[in-house]
């Protein structure tokens, strides 16, 4: 519709996002995260240097949404992607984009040296608690308790261990500029989350360090949950499990 | 013209140096040569040894079945390595350390105390630069100035003249020392 | 000037002369000084160096430097490789090019540290998974060690086509003197239009392994193997020693290639019409020249670290012209130039 005199355009995609379509599901926050970050990175002018190393999992489109230089990397390898592309070109400011399975199974060990080497980069960590793209297989950050199609009885801690609180193993580090863990159940979150976004995105900007962002998000596929009860169920119980907040800020 | 040498000895006995040295003394002669160490756990304190091949056209094979010359520094090495010299090869044996006299009698024996010598000079580690004096003598191909050219180009940083300079006199002495006491 | 380098350090010296600016790696024997030389020199060249945690995330580490358009490399041994081979596959599959090494050990397993050649088929037919190729070079001398390095950089640039340096535990650790490459300026490469260097002034690049849909997959897979076929018609590469004559021709790569060049000597010393053909390129294979050869022998003997994976191709080669016999070791075993001989001798 064109603009007139009496319409002003107050909300429009974001910039450094192309005309593609998401392929989440309806009322999944993927998509909310990644409007986040495209109109963070217009907010600080960075969509010409900025390349998007996607993951494997839902997100495994992810390189082909923004209208940045973009990355498919192998499961659980994106921190080191990153770390290649970095050191390669400093001046690119890299974003990894990666969920729990991606992050904390399969890629444990890349996103705990990456962090701990101090690279200067930005993750981005979707937590879930689910294998959403695989059809909702346990993850590392499922619930004690919470059934998932290959944790049918719900997670047994005995035998398959406690949900992994990744925010506060990066903070354990030295390296690490900032960590935090953000969620986007409610209006007040999404806001909080998108300073953090930024912040984020701003200490790579700035040459400081390393950030991680846990967002603690919501599956209603997965969770066969609609969404404002999947969101519900966020704000009741999973956070607490996963506190929010800032963990580390040594900028 | 192919000559091939083992260098055979305790782990910390330098014998991959003296092999070292006379490789590069071999391609500063203009010569091709090749060094080629056993590594891995063997480096770490048991035996060590390394192979060199001299010749005047590009080495093949740097592994050899035959050496011309061998210097064993420990028994061990004698034990290993003297049933493979070449008939009419040389065997430098570190009387030293190693008692029993040449099973072969169809190579040459070239006996030299290269411990006793070294400490004779005044530092003990020179053992095997007194061997390889010995070595260079018998195998004719590479002139000692060259050799000790190259040592000095292998040890050499600044502040180390001392050292380098007994180098060169140990390697001098291995390579005088009387052919005598042969088999 | 020469200067006595071992294999390894002239691999490592040849990257950088090469313009190679991004090297990631993992400690293991017999290649642990590539590794170190990068650390004491790469810096210095204005090179990135990171000792990664594993094999993998050095792989990975080498798809994100070579997406950046920085010439790039990685090295490990047999082991190391195999963890590697996943990330491979992803390098081929986004058509990045990339150089790696294999200063191949004993195997299979942790096996030992020793020189062997059982990784040949892990190279050539693939290893990892999907249908890829990797450039394959095999460096026989140290020498030769530093320059094909280089051509490892070019080819793979020229192709975007990963490559692979297959040497083993005895080029790595011996020393030769080597006449090193000149040196290359990075800004003096052809230009990598594809790479990830921010979206500006340009539609955003991407690069991926990733096609949903299987006919645009199989279309990425005809266009890369349409490339495969241009580097087998044009990048064959081989040496050959005394063939004119030959009666018996010995096929032999790498460390055994150059051990087989001392057995043609002494058996033509001992009257013997032995020749060998080397190859340099294991893929794309030298087919035609062995065929050729294959017409005019009275056999072809393959000499391999191996159980006899190299014969395979030899034998597609010979197709049956002639007797095509295999002497192989095994375990880090590696056989004399005699012990050669002798089999040599019972067919001429």
């Amino acid at each position: 519709m064109p603009e007139t005199e009496t319409m002003t355009k107050v909300f429009a995609r974001p910039r450094s996002l192309t005309e593609k379509r998401f392929t989440y599901c309806p009322g999944c926050h993927h998509g909310l995260i990644t409007r986040i970050l495209g109109s963070t990175i217009d907010k600080l002018g960075i969509q010409e240097r900025t390349v998007v190393v996607a993951p494997v999992g839902c997100a495994v489109f992810a390189y082909e949404w923004f209208r940045c230089d973009g990355i498919q990397a192998a499961h659980g390898r994106a921190a080191a992607v990153a770390t290649g592309l970095k050191r390669a070109n400093p001046e690119l400011v890299v974003l990894s984009y990666q969920g729990d399975g991606d992050l904390a199974a399969i890629g444990t060990a890349e996103t705990v040296h990456a962090a701990n080497r101090g690279e200067a980069i930005t993750v981005i960590f979707v937590n879930n608690q689910i294998y959403g793209m695989t059809g909702g297989q346990m993850a590392p950050t499922t619930l004690d308790g919470q059934p998932t199609t290959s944790s049918p009885q719900g997670r047994d801690p005995a035998t398959m261990g406690h949900p992994l609180r990744v925010a506060e193993m990066i903070a354990a580090l030295e390296a690490p500029m900032y960590v935090t863990r953000q969620s986007l159940y409610d209006a007040k979150h999404i806001t909080q989350a998108t300073k953090a976004v930024e912040k984020a995105l701003r200490y790579q900007v700035e040459r400081r360090g390393y950030s991680l962002v846990e967002i603690v998000a919501n599956c209603p596929t997965g969770w066969k949950m609609p969404p404002v009860k999947a969101n519900e169920h966020i704000a009741a119980t999973v956070t607490g499990v996963f506190p929010l907040g800032d963990l580390v800020d040594r900028g | 013209m192919e000559r091939s040498i083992v260098f055979a000895g305790f782990g910390g006995q330098g014998v991959l140096l003296a092999g070292k040295i006379l490789a590069r003394a071999a391609m500063n002669e203009g010569l091709e040569v090749t060094w080629l160490p056993s590594y891995g756990p063997e480096m770490r304190g048991g035996t060590a040894n390394c192979t060199v091949v001299i010749a005047d056209e590009p080495v093949g094979s740097p592994i050899v079945d035959r050496p011309d010359v061998l210097l064993a520094m420990n028994g061990p090495s004698l034990d290993r390595f003297e049933p493979r010299v070449t008939p009419g090869g040389t065997v430098v044996v570190n009387r030293s350390l190693i008692e029993r006299p040449l099973r072969r009698t169809d190579v040459r024996g070239v006996l030299l105390r290269a411990n006793d010598l070294a400490r004779e000079l005044g530092e003990p580690r020179v053992a095997n630069m007194v061997a390889l004096g010995a070595v260079v003598r018998a195998l004719e191909v590479v002139p000692l100035e060259a050799v000790q050219e190259a040592m000095a180009e292998e040890l050499g940083a600044k502040g180390r003249e001392r050292l380098v300079a007994v180098n060169r006199a140990a390697l001098e002495r291995g390579h005088g020392a009387p052919a005598a006491g042969m088999r | 000037m020469r200067q006595l380098m071992t294999g390894n350090e002239a691999m490592a010296e040849g990257a950088i002369r090469a313009g190679c600016r991004a090297y990631f790696g993992y400690p293991i024997t017999p290649q642990n000084e590539i590794l170190e030389y990068m650390a004491a020199h790469l810096p210095q060249a204005g090179g990135a160096f990171v000792q990664a945690e594993s094999e993998v995330a050095a792989i990975n580490m080498c798809y994100g430097a070579s997406a950046a358009g920085v010439r790039t490399m990685t090295s490990s041994s047999s082991p190391g490789i195999s963890l590697k081979l996943e990330g491979i596959s992803y390098l081929a599959g986004a058509d990045l090019p990339c150089v790696i090494v294999n200063v191949m050990r004993g195997g299979p397993g942790l096996g030992n540290i020793a020189p062997a050649q059982g990784d040949y088929f892990q190279a050539t037919k693939g290893g990892g998974h999907g249908d890829y190729r990797l450039i394959v070079l095999a460096p026989s001398t140290v020498q030769e060690s530093a320059e094909l390095v280089g051509l490892a950089f070019d080819l793979s640039d020229r192709y975007r086509v990963p490559a692979m340096i297959l040497a083993d535990g005895m080029l790595g650790q011996m020393m030769e003197p080597v006449a090193l490459p000149p040196h290359r300026d990075p800004a003096t490469l052809p230009p990598k239009p594809w790479a990830l260097t921010g979206a500006k002034g340009r539609e955003p690049n991407y690069i991926a392994s990733f096609a949903l849909d299987p006919k645009d997959l199989r279309e990425l897979n005809l266009r890369r193997h349409e490339r495969y076929r241009e580097i087998a018609d044009r990048e064959v590469r081989w040496e050959e020693v005394e063939t004119g004559d030959a009666e018996v021709l010995l096929v032999a790569y790498g460390t055994m290639g150059r051990i087989a060049k001392t057995v043609v000597r002494r058996a033509r010393g001992e009257g013997l019409r032995v020749g060998l053909l080397r190859p340099i390129t294991l893929w794309p294979f030298p087919y035609e020249p062995i065929r050729a050869l294959a017409e005019r022998v009275r056999a072809v003997l393959t000499v391999e670290l191996s159980a006899g994976q190299m014969w395979e191709d030899v034998r597609l080669a010979v197709e049956g012209r002639c007797p095509t016999p295999f002497y192989g070791e095994m375990g880090g075993v590696v056989p004399t130039p005699d012990e050669v001989l002798q089999e040599v001798k019972r067919l001429a």
